[in-house]
């Protein structure tokens, strides 16, 4: 027994408490604050360590090799403590909702953490899966739109999603059958990686896996032009998941690359017309999308197209392998997963006080909530970047690893690709500062105001917040669980 | 006792109570029922005790009866199926008597023992004649089986088609066994492979006699082209009898097939590769034909009848992958741990279904539609036997389709297995539209459902196991990595 197991267990026992009657919001409050509390606990066990701690493995299949394998190395655990951090916000900061709302924030919350906290390649899928059942179902049955619209949104994403999948899936099988040694099939991460080592693939063949596993890891986190399932989902979704999935869940891919892709297969990245697409890729991501975000008239448009966008900085870092790129890389997701649902959570009460999120209607709201303000404001700044809140961390690292090989005369594609990218922080200080102006400063065109919550219900969002300080200001707090070369 | 007694015991009890509802006609359905059910019961009890035992097994069988693993899985998967249908007959009893001519269900009670021991004797079948005679013995009751609500228009023309498209391809299959006959001068597997291996055996008339046998078997499992016929029947069958068309006669078919193929398939077979080629293409067109036309249903009984069509085709393509140089699965082992995973999930399936028309519920999509609000634990349920359905991870029909797609990755058949992604996608959209209508609540302003703790212990019994093999698969271990292919080389 693991503590990794009871920290996949807990979510999952307290869905089963809701539906034989438990009070919704106790039990899920009470497993995700155990749930919180252990996770910071592996984390400090673990900080200054390197390779993989707390495993256990129990198989379950002998032949092909399957076991339900756990085991934490510093990414699983940054990522664990993001799902345990935005999975209490999400959680807490649900109102008058029926028992669903709290169902489904469960079920993707520990669908991620297995996914974060297993090492069977089997299982890392799986749960994966299991996270985006609820997605699908609360996107069409409560999402914030016409039925007719939102089950079309809601089968949108879920077409890509599946798809990508599905792709990933025939990725991740073929990765097996070349790793596997001896007679047969294991889906050990672990034991993939040694014999990875053991017999790496010729270059060639190692690009093509990879670019089969970046489709379909891509697609789920919207990698460009696979992003147009997000926008609408996050602006459709209910407060909770929008936070949960932004947040949380579409971290997989980007982990899965690292842990899985980029190990397995090093050199896979760096083949040139692999990198290149990516490369166009990821600004499409950057570029493209920022534009699109640049033209939204609504906060929810906003935040949704910029979750997008943001993604195109840590494909950054993962197209240039280095270390310090992926280090940053794995910073910067957790500060996109901690400042988006913090956004995403103060957006949905917004919508619920005002009923509207059009920047033409509103202004001025600061006057009546200044602690609102406050907030959205660390929301807002940390996503442009600024120093002091853990996006910089996390951006900075990037943009530098990409010169570690920096040779004067003469620029890499992924120089020149950074040099681009910069341009894309501008970009978000223009959409993020408007949204920020036009809502909370200014006078109220409409005579739409708003009050601050009560304190109870700014406890998540204040969460939320001083993560964002705390780890902005020290961002070695998180570099210390990442010792060891990714 | 030997295995043998008990199958000879199930027919002979299937014909005594045949005999006692035509002489005693006031004995009540209930006892009828539970007399059968009973019956199996112990003869699972039974098999269970005696099955490893081949020594008892009678010596004049011998020739034409094995009793190797693959037989002992299946002959166990027979008497589950048959003793799961019986319950469900007699849950859907108050329902169905309204469509038959006589208000009473005996027959309902007696062909099942009849089929099960049909289905047990396929299993063991050395050689074709004996594949024929059980073949034809499951056959002939499932034409009295389907047809049975009389008074119902749908089951009467199911029952026809059943009736003349079973004719005609039990006239192909003897057809194909007559000139395998011809080509190699045995019936019995053993000698097909023997033959098949012997570089003088006439090719051509080999290969046809195949082709023409896996076409009457591939109306027996659905295969694509000989489909068609599947989503009519299975919509005007009675819904318990659906379910054992869809579990046991499928798998019934595919331990004929399994044993077909290890002999064509034999190391060195001269018809080997026609034939390796031949089950691609049907498996893969099996798999579209199945998926694609199921998203365009509005019944979930037809839905569920074209799903059990593209599960044929997986299971097809499994049967394609032979064993692999690298890797130590056996396909006859991933088809029957398909089968199994196959079982519960089908079943749950129609079991819901039963159960919403026993509470005058119709078939359609739309009769689903807040089904979450009306009987949570059974919405739950049906959720998890759909999902398993689609094939999603974490419950046990992922491992299934996941080893096919393994086994196709394997040996680079990459045009089946890309048929089989499409219709895996295919399959998440068809299922998950009902998931769908079964949480959705606007609209629906019906009267909660409420079923008896048999059902719902049975039906979460059933859930339970699709979710435990989902994790924890390996009691299917044995089933998974026989040694019995080796067996079949050797010989």
């Amino acid at each position: 027994m693991s503590v990794l197991e009871l920290i996949i267990a807990l979510p999952l026992l307290a869905v089963l408490a809701i539906w034989l009657g438990a009070p919704a919001r106790a039990a899920s409050l009470g497993a995700t604050f155990i749930n919180l509390a252990l996770v910071l606990y592996t984390a400090v066990q673990y900080a200054g360590k390197t390779g993989l701690a707390f495993t256990y493995s129990r198989p379950i299949l002998e032949n092909p090799s399957l076991s339900f394998a756990v085991g934490a190395d510093g990414i699983s655990i940054i990522l664990a403590l993001l799902t345990a951090l935005v999975m209490l916000a999400a959680i807490w900061q649900i109102e008058d909702r029926p028992p669903i709302f709290y169902i489904a924030s469960l079920l993707i919350g520990g669908g991620a953490l297995g996914a974060f906290l297993t090492t069977d390649v089997f299982f890392i899928y799986a749960f994966h899966e299991l996270a985006l059942i609820p997605t699908f179902l609360m996107i069409a049955l409560h999402g914030r739109a016409e039925p007719a619209q939102r089950k079309a949104v809601a089968w949108k994403a879920t077409i890509y999603l599946g798809a990508g999948s599905l792709v990933l899936l025939a990725g991740l099988a073929w990765l097996v059958l070349e790793f596997s040694g001896g007679s047969k099939l294991t889906f050990d991460l672990e034991a993939l990686r040694s014999q990875a080592k053991l017999t790496p693939l010729p270059d060639a063949k190692q690009a093509q896996i990879f670019f089969v596993l970046l489709l379909g890891f891509g697609s789920l986190v919207s990698l460009f032009p696979f992003h147009s399932w997000a926008a609408p989902a996050y602006a459709t979704a209910p407060t909770p998941v929008a936070m949960l999935h932004s947040g949380v869940l579409k971290k997989f891919g980007l982990y899965g690359l690292i842990r899985i892709a980029l190990p397995l297969l090093p050199q896979g990245v760096h083949v040139e017309w692999v990198q290149n697409a990516l490369l166009l890729m990821l600004l499409g991501n950057i570029l493209v999308m920022g534009l699109v975000t640049i033209h939204a008239s609504r906060l929810d448009d906003t935040l949704a197209n910029s979750s997008v966008m943001h993604m195109g900085y840590i494909f950054l870092g993962i197209a240039a392998g280095t270390d310090i790129a992926l280090k940053g890389a794995v910073i910067l997701m957790f500060a996109h997963g901690i400042s988006i649902a913090l956004l995403f959570g103060l957006c949905g009460r917004m919508r619920n006080q005002l009923g509207t999120l059009e920047y033409n209607k509103l202004g001025g709201l600061a006057s009546h909530a200044p602690a609102f303000t406050v907030l959205f404001a660390f929301g807002a700044f940390a996503s442009i970047g600024l120093p002091g809140l853990t996006n910089f961390a996390g951006e900075v690292m990037i943009f530098l690893g990409n010169f570690t090989d920096f040779k004067a005369g003469g620029l890499s594609n992924l120089q020149w690709t950074v040099i681009l990218a910069l341009w894309g922080v501008v970009m978000s200080a223009v959409y993020m500062l408007r949204a920020y102006r036009s809502i909370f400063h200014g006078s109220p065109t409409t005579g739409l105001f708003m009050i601050d919550p009560a304190f109870s219900q700014r406890v998540p969002f204040i969460l939320l917040a001083a993560t964002l300080l705390i780890t902005g200001c020290c961002p070695w707090l998180l570099l210390n669980l990442m010792k060891s070369a990714l | 006792m030997s295995v043998f007694t008990i199958e000879a015991g199930l027919a002979v009890l299937g014909l005594f109570l045949l005999l006692l509802e035509a002489f005693k006609p006031e004995i009540s359905r209930q006892t009828l029922g539970l007399t059968a059910i009973a019956g199996t019961v112990l003869a699972l009890v039974l098999f269970i005790f005696v099955s490893h035992d081949t020594a008892s097994q009678p010596g004049f069988i011998q020739p034409w009866h094995q009793l190797d693993s693959l037989a002992i899985f299946y002959k166990g998967f027979a008497l589950v199926i048959t003793i799961l249908v019986l319950w469900l007959t007699l849950q859907c009893a108050p329902y169905l008597t309204r469509f038959t001519v006589d208000g009473k269900l005996a027959e309902m009670f007696s062909l099942p023992l009849i089929v099960c021991a049909g289905m047990m004797w396929m299993a063991s079948a050395r050689d074709l004649v004996t594949v024929f005679v059980a073949l034809e013995l499951v056959t002939v009751s499932f034409y009295v089986l389907v047809a049975f609500a009389r008074k119902s228009s749908f089951s009467l023309e199911a029952g026809v088609k059943y009736l003349i498209l079973g004719a005609l391809s039990t006239g192909v299959l003897v057809y194909g066994i007559a000139w395998i006959y011809g080509a190699t001068g045995t019936m019995s597997f053993d000698g097909i492979a023997k033959a098949l291996a012997n570089p003088a055996t006439s090719k051509t008339t080999a290969l046809f006699g195949a082709a023409v046998l896996l076409c009457g078997l591939g109306f027996k499992v659905a295969a694509a082209p000989f489909h068609m016929w599947v989503p009519d029947v299975y919509q005007g069958a009675p819904t318990p009898v659906t379910a054992f068309l869809s579990v046991g006669s499928k798998a019934a078919g595919f331990v004929v097939l399994t044993r077909a193929l290890d002999a064509f398939l034999v190391e060195g077979s001269i018809i080997g590769s026609e034939i390796q080629a031949l089950l691609l293409v049907v498996g893969s067109l099996t798999v579209l034909l199945g998926s694609l036309p199921a998203m365009f249903q509005t019944s979930v009984k037809r839905l569920l009848a074209y799903s059990s069509i593209s599960h044929a085709g997986y299971l097809l393509l499994a049967l394609a992958c032979r064993e692999s140089a690298r890797f130590d699965l056996s396909s006859g082992g991933v088809v029957a741990f398909y089968l199994a995973t196959y079982l519960p999930m089908t079943v749950l399936g129609f079991l819901g279904l039963g159960l919403m028309r026993a509470n005058g519920l119709g078939e359609d999509i739309k009769d689903f539609t807040g089904l979450a609000k009306r009987n949570p634990l059974l919405a739950l349920l049906m959720t998890v036997s759909f999902a398993s359905l689609a094939g999603l991870p974490l419950t046990a029909g992922f491992l299934g389709k996941l080893f096919v797609f393994l086994g196709l990755a394997d040996h680079g058949y990459w045009g089946a297995l890309s048929c089989a992604i499409v219709a895996a996608a295919a399959g998440f959209y068809y299922y998950f539209k009902t998931i769908l209508a079964m949480y959705t609540t606007e609209g629906t302003d019906v009267p909660a459902l409420s079923f008896s703790v048999a059902a719902k212990s049975v039906a979460g019994a059933l859930a339970l196991a699709i979710l435990i093999l989902g994790v924890y698969p390996k009691p299917l271990q044995g089933v998974l990595t026989s040694d019995r292919a080796a067996a079949v080389v050797a010989k």
